[in-house]
């Protein structure tokens, strides 16, 4: 691992002044960069820890409504933090169906957000690689596809964003505050990536915190987070999907979607909540959304299976969606393809 | 780069250490201190044998720059006894044969100790995930499980 300069200030103003330095990167959780370091992928000169800025671990209401969840927050405690589990429980189904216990101890809001792709040419620095070095070719190309989108890929780079949580905080629009040396400014979650899904954050910005609109909460009581995974635990997706229904008088009034696993960003299908707003949800519904938000997927070597699977893990997630937001989180998974039980619902 | 000096409690007693710049506690507990409880598995956070706990809270040794652990309290496995007697989840261990290589018991102790200090009257998923995040390779999971709900169950039956 080269050496680096290792900080922990204690201000802002000073984490900001300390990133103006070259070759600097944030640590948070450490989980994705130590790896990263270890492996040579990631070569900073400068970490600037951020343990030291305690109102970057803290979530509060916003004057106008909704959340501020801040940077820093550990995956653990945004899961089981209960104005969370109130007003945007889909956020801890979505943590809690990533990684491990002693990950989500560790990792944090933003550093989820803006983790590096689990793409094998991208961890290999002795691979072709566009994303990690522009221009040096891209040894996906050459594979099975099993970790490349079908949706949004580029000339440049195929693999897929590896989040949970910006699953759902771009399906519930969800927005960042993000400070800088000249000040802070707002924008939108879904701005943050760009097309090949590396952050469009310029060097020295350092995400504060990410916004929940006051609006989001009125989809809690329908809105859940379903993960398609290898194994039942401790696995990326293959395919994920946020669903979330604003529901009155039998009616669809509105919907929010977003898929993961499927494409280099958090893919937000427009086309499959313009099919469900105002409709009566039944199952045809669900199947022409599902088909409106992967009517573009285009597969790439092998991972044909995933445009499929995606369709159904949509449908299925508007289904349990629909049956309402169960009270609890389980500790465990349950298969999405096991009978959805009571439903019983939420709030 | 000159090295950079660390102190904190390991198992209750105090250390200092110089450490060089990228080291990870996993190497400074292990390579410096000589607990070689922690074990070294895959050094990328996705097996789970390097698992110990800083400041009452389940953290990946092999992740974690020993920098950033200044100040702190960390318990690992060879803490757990008491004046030679074996923890309850080392003996629960013991007793329902829960180790084979023995490799991952350690980081498995850690996950099971963590979980039984916020939960002491965990149901069987809350321990199947618990342990998500330690790998076993002699397939010796459904012992495991036994094991923490057998220490569980006799912690509290000595509470009571």
């Amino acid at each position: 691992m080269r050496r680096f300069a290792y900080l922990r200030p204690a201000r802002l103003e000073e984490a900001l002044a300390a990133a103006a330095e070259p070759e600097t990167a944030w640590l948070a959780g450490g989980t994705n960069l130590v790896e990263l370091m270890k492996r040579g992928v990631a070569r900073p000169a400068r970490l600037v820890d951020l343990a030291g800025l305690e109102d970057l671990a803290t979530i509060t209401p916003l004057a106008a409504g909704g959340l501020s969840i801040g940077a820093a927050v550990r995956n653990a405690d945004l899961a089981r933090h209960p104005v969370i589990l109130r007003d945007a429980p889909i956020l801890a189904e979505a943590v809690l169906s990533a990684a491990a216990p002693q990950i989500r101890n560790r990792a944090t809001t933003a550093g989820n957000l803006l983790q590096a792709p689990r793409c094998a040419g991208f961890l290999d620095p002795g691979a072709a690689c566009n994303r990690r070095a522009a221009g040096s070719g891209c040894a996906a190309r050459g594979g099975d596809g099993r970790d490349a989108a079908v949706l949004g890929a580029t000339e440049a780079c195929i693999a897929v964003h590896p989040s949970d949580l910006a699953v759902p905080l771009v399906a519930l629009d969800a927005r960042l505050r993000v400070a800088g040396r000249d000040g802070e400014r707002t924008i939108a979650l879904g701005t943050l990536y760009g097309a090949d899904g590396a952050s469009t954050l310029p060097p020295g910005e350092l995400v504060r915190a990410v916004l929940l609109p006051a609006e989001a909460a009125g989809f809690a009581g329908h809105a859940r987070y379903l993960k398609l995974r290898e194994r039942t635990s401790f696995a990326f997706a293959l395919v994920s999907a946020a669903a979330a229904l604003r529901i009155a008088g039998g009616r669809i009034v509105a919907a929010r979607v977003a898929l993961g696993g499927v494409a280099p960003r958090p893919w937000r299908p427009a086309e499959a909540e313009a099919v469900l707003a105002g409709a009566v949800p039944t199952d045809a519904l669900f199947r022409a959304a599902a088909d409106a938000a992967l009517a573009a997927a285009r597969p790439i070597a092998e991972n044909g299976f995933k445009i499929e699977l995606a369709r159904r893990v949509l449908v299925r997630a508007l289904t349990l969606a629909l049956r309402g937001t169960p009270a609890r989180v389980p500790a465990l998974a349950a298969s999405p393809f096991a009978p959805a039980g009571e439903g019983a619902r939420h709030g | 780069m000159a090295k950079v000096p660390v102190q904190f409690t390991l198992n209750g007693s105090e250390k200092a250490e110089f450490v060089e710049s990228g080291a990870t506690l996993l190497d400074v507990l292990r390579d410096k201190i000589g607990d070689t409880s922690p074990k070294a598995g895959c050094r990328q956070g996705t097996c789970g044998s390097c698992s110990v706990i800083v400041d009452g809270e389940l953290r990946l040794s092999c992740l974690t720059l020993a920098e950033t652990c200044e100040g702190a309290s960390i318990v690992t496995t060879a803490g757990l006894a008491e004046g030679g007697v074996l923890h309850p989840l080392q003996r629960a261990f013991m007793d329902a044969f829960a180790t084979q290589c023995g490799f991952c018991t350690p980081g498995m102790i850690m996950a099971a100790k963590a979980l039984l200090d916020r939960n002491p009257d965990p149901s069987r998923d809350e321990v199947v995930e618990a342990i998500a995040g330690n790998i076993c390779r002699c397939t010796g999971y459904e012992p495991i499980i036994e094991a923490v709900l057998s220490a569980a169950r006799s912690n509290s039956i000595s509470a009571a």
